[in-house]
């Protein structure tokens, strides 16, 4: 039985797989869900933001990694506009561009914000590494007009923010290394506060900036997401992925440990 | 998304995911089709997003306004971008050397010493500084702050290769081991929430936002 275990088609767990991801999606189930302390940090300094305070969201990630930032974006957002605390969004990859601009015309029309008042998005300029260190100087040098093509003088919300000095806060929201870039550029060089929203592949190596205070907070994943949402009493694609996810872990675990079983049994066969 | 949008972004799921069952037809349209689409994104919006604000129109901007030659000052940085080019003539490839010198000299200056307070000295901050407050520390503190110390120590002993990994070095170095293996662990167990999050999120759509058109 061990032998055919070991040599089983990967098809079937994907088939597994694909139902543990199925059922709970058909049949949604309420999962307790433990906000990560890091989550609570982020959600605690955006909460004590004054109104009118402005922060920055970069949304970091792609169209193939947007499953765990986006949910993110929409509940920090949620808290942000209820808070009267106003948004500024980048991206410093192309491929988001439509994603972002979509998600915060969707947030916003939600919640009653204004473009041009209580958010503006900027989109895209090329060259991550000028853009972090250019806005760090000056907004404008790099953003003359936001994404729909207004000039950044007239916009309102943008009339009193030079550079970095008036942000209270960068939320990045990673598929990749951008985080770091956030860290190393725009934290060292003028202390701008970071953030952080990750895909859990990256998540590990955050942990590091998180304990030495370069990250004020973290949003690890669905569970991150879940979290923010909990914390801001709503529940979205967040709390509803988390909870499919965990039926798919139970599974995981479950095959790591039948192989283990079956490679020591195997191994001791053949001694 | 329109109805057509959800139907197109539902069979490309579908082209892209029976590459489980193996290699096809369906899967590699689909896969030329996201890079042909991809490159073919990027290229308008970087000329949208890049090169007619940052270049063009600063310069166009010099050349028919009066008291605006300022811009033509941009004509500097276009003309060093533009020897990238020169690769493409055997004649002047040499020329290419110029902006790539600029840019690792930037790069360079900006990253090392901005890189060397962030990931090196506040991370050594970061290790010992718990043992500052240690009087402010419960037993479990204390036990986190002394387990850090141990994991930084023996990892880095691990990777210093000038000393052979015999006696005390050895035993250091394999407890250093150990620390790698939990923090490849920890990432690897990361790396599949994140993969089956990308599976929820498409299941999600499949679900409720396909089939929704039909049911």
């Amino acid at each position: 039985m061990f032998e055919k275990l070991m040599r089983i088609d990967r098809r079937i767990i994907f088939i597994f797989v694909g139902l543990a991801v199925i059922v709970p999606t058909l049949f949604p189930s309420n999962l307790p869900i433990n906000v990560p302390e890091p989550t609570r940090q982020l959600y605690d300094y955006i909460d004590a933001l004054p109104t009118g305070a402005t922060i920055i969201i970069a949304f970091d990630y792609g169209p193939s990694s947007f499953a765990e930032p986006q949910p993110m974006a929409e509940a920090v957002m949620k808290h942000c506009f209820d808070k009267k605390v106003r948004v500024i969004g980048i991206n410093l990859f192309a491929e988001t561009t439509t994603l972002a601009d979509k998600l915060m015309q969707k947030v916003a029309k939600e919640k009653g914000a204004v473009d041009g008042e209580d958010y503006v998005f900027l989109g895209y300029r090329p060259g991550a590494l000028q853009v972090i260190i250019g806005m760090g100087t000056e907004i404008a040098s790099i953003f003359d007009s936001d994404y729909a093509g207004n000039p950044l003088a007239e916009i309102p919300m943008m009339e009193n923010i030079t550079n970095y000095e008036q942000i209270s806060l960068l939320l990045d929201l990673a598929a990749s290394s951008t985080v770091e870039a956030w860290i190393t550029y725009a934290n060292t060089k003028y202390g701008l506060q970071i953030g952080a929203g990750v895909t859990g592949v990256i998540v590990s190596q955050m942990y590091p900036y998180l304990q030495t205070g370069q990250l004020v907070g973290l949003m690890p994943g669905f569970l991150g997401a879940a979290g923010y949402e909990k914390l801001i009493e709503t529940s979205a694609e967040g709390t509803a992925g988390i909870n499919t996810e965990s039926f798919v872990h139970l599974l995981i675990v479950g095959l790591v440990v039948l192989g283990n079983i079956a490679f020591f049994i195997q191994q001791r066969r053949e001694e | 998304m329109g109805i057509f949008g959800i139907w197109i972004a539902a069979f490309l799921t579908l082209c892209i995911y029976s590459f489980l069952y193996r290699d096809n037809p369906f899967y590699r349209f689909a896969e030329h089709l996201f890079l042909g689409m991809s490159v073919g994104y990027g290229i308008v919006l970087n000329i949208h997003s890049g090169f007619i604000p940052l270049a063009w129109d600063p310069i166009y901007t010099a050349i028919t306004e009066e008291g605006k030659q300022s811009g033509l000052v941009k004509l500097i940085p276009i003309a060093l971008g533009l020897l990238f080019f020169a690769r493409l003539s055997p004649r002047h490839t040499w020329l290419i050397r110029y902006p790539i010198a600029i840019l690792i000299g930037f790069n360079s200056g900006l990253f090392i010493p901005s890189a060397l307070q962030a990931s090196i000295f506040e991370q050594t901050r970061g290790t010992v500084e718990p043992f500052a407050n240690l009087g402010t520390l419960g037993p479990w503190g204390i036990f986190e702050a002394a387990l850090m110390v141990i994991g930084v120590i023996c990892t880095l002993t691990y990777f210093f290769f000038s000393v052979e990994h015999r006696g005390t070095v050895g035993w250091l170095s394999k407890i250093g081991i150990a620390f790698l293996m939990i923090g490849f662990g920890s990432a690897f167990g990361n790396t599949v929430m994140g993969r089956v999050a990308l599976l929820i999120q498409r299941v999600n759509f499949l679900i409720n936002d396909w089939l929704g058109t039909i049911f």
